[in-house]
């Protein structure tokens, strides 16, 4: 991604200094080496190296776990303590209320561009800062009855999928998924998932392997396709490729079934059908919009993605693909979002659920694969999966 | 949630929304009529010199300046509204004498308003349309001419046909062929990702050669012993009727264009092909997502709005010019750029749009033959508008303006598609 | 190698279709070139310029048509065989080979029983070469930082307009060719504004001055020099080999590269210096991070706007200069429309060039040659049965066929097209 000469060229300043920097604050990296081959953790370190490089007395983290394994953020915070124990001041931004409570010394929080508060570790709880942060009370953890699997719904066998520049970014996966069960797909984002998805979905061709989705073989189905065949996809970018911010609320919640009845007769489609739908859903989901004539572009963050939510759970579907339906949203629509997933688990849907926030899979999850490197390195059921093992997973190691 | 209160409260933000709309459009055109005039001052030899001494004799300097611009605009009120002292005469005359021919020439000007204004109309929902997929049709100038060939070629070879049949075969003979042409490019975009800009532009050249090889060999008047590159002339059967007598030469394409405006309308915002095509210009990836078959849309998008654009050409041979000749179209198709922007997008603010833009060419011309103002005046005057329209913040500023003026309407393509 | 993936095996299949095209491609120089060919025709290649003397005459090419033909076609033939049987690796350079033989196997047919002038052809292609060429390298400054400028038509039209204004107004060719590059200049100013400040869509922006440059330049065509016809009195640089007459007098090389304006030499040097900047100072590397990843490169330092407002406006100064070429450098004097689509030409070039200076020196040649083709062909017209409004049209559908064949092979720089947004 970086341009590798550009940062070569610090890399050369940096050695010139004889790398005490790097040492100074316990921030090991190997100079020569280009940024785009190195982890994410790595260049992260780099960054900081750079800012540290120019003498800074303070450092401003912006979501800064957001890509690093369990273990990668244990390293993290022991450089952050180095850094606050010379004298560094650090504001670390986060949504990650157990990191936050874990290395900060003072905690404010923030709401509609306000302060709500501020605070210390030692005089609150994750679930005193989602109240600051949403205005009521959260619940944190997600209430759900043990899974009971039915048929297979989801069958994916030895699947190889290349990215834009021919590289293999997902190689020989393998896994199934049935009805009524959640299957997590957890990895730290870059590791083929985003292929994967895509690959699921339609959007992007498989060069190896074969997708069979209630006995259907959909190795070579068009989106549409796929989304005839009961699917329904909550995609990762939700402004991108979930919604068009410039259409009207009432159209994106037709923007993948406008030209099926009741919608649609033959060309011409029905309007009248297609608002009192719109209405009827806006109620059902509680999507606060001004009318369904709105533009998606208004609506905040969570109602957008209860915009997507609202079209896909109202179509009939056997398998939900949800990649990071919760990203960016405040706490109190990620628990709408989780409860809505767990009623779809029990109504019968099989549910792909892939997110780098492994929270989210450690709390909805039946089944955990972890994804590193475009394979899976296990799938292992809820009862087994603990942050550590998943985290090794994660980096890589397998066990044994 | 009542829905009866809800569509009231839509109805009274639409005439909002409409007095809105229009401030940018209007204002733009403002401000690109006052821009232009610095060049009709500009390159005014009078003009330039009476203001070199400017601090000797300021008076004179303006007077030049305002006399210049009397003239200009002057010539243009006449190439528009005809002469009023003229039509006044000729109406007294009419209800004394009944008669139609006096009053036919005074009312010339005005009614070439509207005849001007009809390949406008079609070329306008050309670009627009392919503006709704996200595409940008600059090819329209030789969608217009293959249009007009394919027009007069049928209008002149096939004879016996009553009207009824012949005519709207002729018209729809255009639009295939424009369909055609566009589409090549349409699937140039959809298959190798090319870019239609380029593409619709080498397109015009070939049109053009194309044209020029047809009338100077099998479609010249005459054969190969002809004088002049023209064709002959349609057969009466596939003329669009006029209905005032000479020399008024408005004729049924008017009411033909305004027709296929809603149809175009009908076709973008009640159907699900036009829910298709707004969905690929709004949102590429989302479209996708959601199913919508990209490559498909693309194709029917630039063959509709070639045949769109080929309406104009096939409307002027069957209405005005009853051939096909060399340079009949004035820049029609790249004017409707402008035009097209100018009318947001949408097929009513096209109309309103190209009835404008017909009323500046028509008064132009009067502007090149009274006061020697070239027709390319018009040109600058377009790309000003476009400039406006699509940065708004420039109006707002210029204006003071608080609200929003307009709004987003094509989206970011690269070269990769 | 284990079972092959489906992608593999579409590829395959794809290249065994391309083994079977070019046999075709040599089936039809075989049957196509030696039509109404009489078994003893020869074609006269000359390689001398009619225009200068030289202190060596060479003699002219004499080429048996039918042999030759015969000679060509075996070998697509066989390549096309070859690539049926066992596939090449890259098909690039066959298509240059195929694309050759069937010229030359053409050339031949169409110059049988009478002779034209190859070197003539040549010269006349690097001529023709030259406004695409400087075109391709002032887009190629503006979209290296990622901004797209199809605005190099109106910018090329309307230098050739002040430059022939300039130069008689003022009596000085040099006056007029830097109004050329001024022109060029503020026209990108226009575009950089809009585009960068004002974050208007970048396509609408070019296409504004488009057609402001076309309005301005016959509104005032038609205002000035058709009253005042000195204002458009012929001006231009005199030839290298009129400045030197003996680089003239060299075979070959003395027609083909000193027999042409300094303008065309200029955009040699602005080749190199440009490839050579872009790739190995540091200018070029801010340049292209800015194309590339504009956000890292506003983490790193790198002023973005500033970057981009030079790049575009120095994309001007040599798009004037393309401008200037199609008078100073040419003809002499301004004629309505007379850049036909050269500037949109020379975008394509710059696309299947792959945004490098290089890579639009060859398909600048490359287009240069299609439109030198077409005049020649006209000379040859009673040979070849094709109209010549025909062979007008090649250019412009050669340049419609290169960017079909090529776009998803080429990388433009990632951040084309968008606006920065500072956040």
């Amino acid at each position: 991604m970086y341009l590798t000469t550009a940062t070569r060229w610090i890399q050369k300043i940096q050695e010139e200094k004889k790398c005490d920097i790097s040492a100074q604050y316990g921030l090991q990296v190997d100079p020569d080496a280009y940024i785009k081959d190195l982890s994410v953790g790595a260049q992260q370190r780099v960054e900081i190296l750079k800012i540290l490089y120019r003498r800074a007395d303070m450092l401003i983290l912006d979501e800064p776990t957001a890509v690093l394994t369990p273990q990668e953020v244990e390293e993290l915070f022991k450089v952050i303590r180095s850094l606050v124990a010379r004298g560094v001041s650090i504001i670390f931004i986060s949504h990650k209320l157990k990191e936050v409570m874990a290395i900060a010394d003072r905690i404010t929080v923030l709401r509609d561009g306000r302060v709500v508060g501020t605070t210390r570790p030692a005089e609150t709880s994750p679930a005193a800062l989602a109240r600051m942060m949403v205005g009521r009370e959260v619940i944190l953890t997600v209430d759900k009855q043990p899974a009971r699997p039915g048929e297979v719904v989801l069958d994916v066998n030895d699947l190889h999928v290349l990215d834009d520049r021919q590289q293999t970014r997902v190689s020989g996966i393998s896994f199934q998924v049935r009805a009524g069960e959640i299957l997590g797909i957890a990895g730290v984002q870059g590791n083929g998932q985003t292929e994967l998805v895509e690959a699921l979905t339609g959007l992007r061709p498989i060069a190896r392997g074969r997708v069979t989705i209630l006995g259907n073989d959909t190795t070579r189905a068009t989106p549409r396709h796929v989304l005839q065949s009961g699917v329904a996809h909550i995609p990762e970018d939700r402004q991108r490729d979930g919604l068009v911010l410039t259409f009207p609320v009432a159209d994106n919640l037709v923007l993948n079934t406008y030209y099926l009845p009741p919608f649609a007769r033959g060309i011409r489609i029905d309007e009248r059908t297609v608002f009192a739908s719109a209405t009827q859903r806006v109620q059902q989901f509680d999507i606060r919009t001004p009318s369904i004539h709105t533009l998606a572009s208004s609506l905040s963050g969570g109602n957008q993605q209860k915009v997507i939510v609202a079209r896909e759970f109202t179509r009939p579907i056997r398998l939900l693909i949800a990649s990071q339906p919760t990203r960016g949203l405040d706490v109190g629509s990620i628990e709408y979002i989780h409860q809505r997933i767990v009623e779809m688990r029990d109504q019968g849907c099989a549910v792909l659920l892939v997110s780098p926030e492994l929270d989210e899979i450690l709390s909805l999850a039946d089944r955990m694969a972890v994804m590193y490197h475009g394979k899976i390195m296990d799938i292992l059921p809820a009862s087994q999966a603990t942050p550590e093992k998943l985290g090794l997973l994660m980096a890589g190691v397998r066990e044994g | 949630m009542a829905r009866s209160p809800e569509i009231s409260q839509a109805r009274v933000s639409m005439w909002q929304r409409v007095a809105n709309a229009m401030a940018l459009p209007v204002l733009s055109l403002l401000s690109a009529l006052v821009l232009s005039a610095v060049f009709i001052l500009g390159s005014d030899l009078k003009v330039l010199t009476a203001f070199s001494q400017f601090f000797s004799d300021p008076a004179r300097a303006l007077l030049t300046a305002g006399k210049a611009l009397a003239d200009a605009y002057g010539a243009l009120f006449i190439g528009v509204f005809g002469d009023p002292a003229k039509i006044f005469k000729e109406v007294g005359e009419f209800f004394a004498t009944g008669d139609t021919q006096g009053l036919a020439i005074a009312f010339y000007p005005f009614s070439e308003n509207f005849v001007t204004a009809t390949p406008y109309i079609f070329a306008g929902l050309a670009v627009a349309f392919g503006f709704r997929c996200g595409l940008f049709n600059i090819g329209a100038e030789g969608q217009i001419y293959v249009g007009a060939a394919a027009a007069a070629f049928v209008g002149y070879s096939v004879e016996g046909l009553p009207w009824i049949i012949h005519a709207p075969l002729t018209f729809l003979a255009g639009a295939l062929a424009g369909a055609f042409w566009a589409g090549i490019a349409g699937f140039l975009k959809a298959t190798r990702g090319a870019h239609e800009v380029i593409n619709t532009m080498m397109l015009n050249y070939v049109a053009f050669n194309l044209i020029h090889y047809l009338l100077n060999g099998p479609m010249k008047r005459g054969g190969a012993a002809g004088t002049i590159p023209i064709s002959r002339n349609i057969v009466e059967s596939a003329y669009l009727p006029t209905f005032f007598p000479e020399p008024i030469r408005f004729h049924a394409g008017f009411i033909v264009a305004l027709l296929v405006a809603v149809l175009v309308w009908w076709l973008l915002f009640k159907t699900t092909l036009g829910f298709e095509i707004r969905t690929v210009g709004a949102n590429l990836h989302a479209a996708r997502c959601a199913g919508i078959n990209i490559s498909r849309n693309f194709i029917l998008a630039m063959a509709i709005s070639g045949a769109l654009a080929a309406m104009a050409g096939a409307g002027e041979v069957m209405g005005v010019n009853h051939n096909l000749a060399e340079g009949f179209s004035p820049g029609y198709g790249f004017d409707s750029i402008a035009l097209a922007m100018l009318g947001g997008g949408h097929p009513l603010g096209v109309v309103l749009a190209a009835l404008l833009f017909g009323t500046l060419r028509n008064g132009a011309t009067k502007m090149q033959s009274l006061a020697a103002i070239p027709i390319d005046l018009v040109s600058i005057v377009q790309a000003f508008v476009i400039m406006f329209v699509a940065a708004p913040i420039i109006i707002r500023r210029l204006y003071r303006l608080k609200t929003e003026v307009g709004g987003q309407m094509i989206l970011m393509r690269g070269w990769g598609g | 190698m284990a079972a092959r993936t489906q992608v593999e095996r579409s590829r395959l299949l794809a290249q065994r279709w391309r083994g079977l095209f070019y046999l075709l491609v040599g089936l039809a120089i075989l049957v196509f070139f030696t039509s109404e060919t009489r078994p003893d025709q020869i074609a006269t290649l000359g390689l001398n310029t009619t225009r200068s003397v030289q202190w060596v005459r060479l003699p002219d090419l004499v080429v048996p048509v039918v042999p030759a033909v015969w000679v060509l076609a075996a070998i697509v033939l066989a390549l096309g065989m070859r690539d049926l049987v066992r596939p090449f690796r890259r098909g690039g350079w066959l298509l240059g080979i195929a694309s050759f033989c069937f010229l030359a196997a053409f050339l031949v047919w169409a110059a049988r029983g009478t002779s034209f002038s190859l070197i003539g052809i040549l010269s006349a292609s690097l001529q023709l070469a030259t406004p695409i060429l400087l075109g391709a390298l002032a887009a190629i400054l503006c979209e290296r930082s990622a901004v797209i400028n199809i605005a190099v038509e109106g910018m090329m039209l309307s230098a050739a307009f002040t430059s022939v204004l300039v130069a008689n107004l003022t009596g000085n060719i040099m006056l007029g060719f830097v109004a050329a590059m001024a022109t060029g200049a503020l026209l990108a100013a226009w575009h950089a504004v809009l585009s960068i400040q004002f974050k208007v869509n970048q396509i609408i922006s070019g296409t504004v001055i488009n057609i402001f440059a076309i309005g301005m330049t016959n509104f005032l065509n038609q205002r000035l020099m058709q009253e005042y016809t000195d204002l458009n009195n012929e001006v231009t640089f005199p030839y290298l080999s009129q400045m030197f007459p003996d680089l003239g007098k060299i075979p070959i090389v003395g027609p083909l590269l000193f027999d042409q304006s300094p303008i065309v030499w200029l955009a040699l040097i602005l080749l190199i210096v440009i490839q050579v900047a872009l790739f190995h100072t540091r200018w070029g590397l801010r340049t292209r991070a800015v194309g590339e990843h504009p956000r890292a490169a506003d983490t790193l330092g790198i002023d973005v706007f500033r970057t981009r407002y030079i790049n575009v406006i120095l994309g001007g100064v040599v798009a004037g200069i393309a401008g200037a070429y199609f008078t100073l450098g040419s003809v002499g004097r301004f004629d309505k429309l007379m850049t036909s689509g050269r500037g949109f030409i020379a975008m394509a070039a710059m696309i299947f060039g792959n945004w490098t200076p290089i890579g639009a020196l060859a398909s600048s040649l490359i287009f240069g040659f299609a439109d030198a083709l077409q005049v020649k062909l006209q000379i040859l017209i009673g040979q070849v049965n094709i109209p010549y409004e025909f062979l007008l049209m090649l250019p412009y559908i050669v340049t419609m066929i290169a960017l079909a064949g090529v776009v998803g092979r080429v990388q433009m720089p990632a951040a084309d097209g968008q606006p920065y947004e500072k956040q």
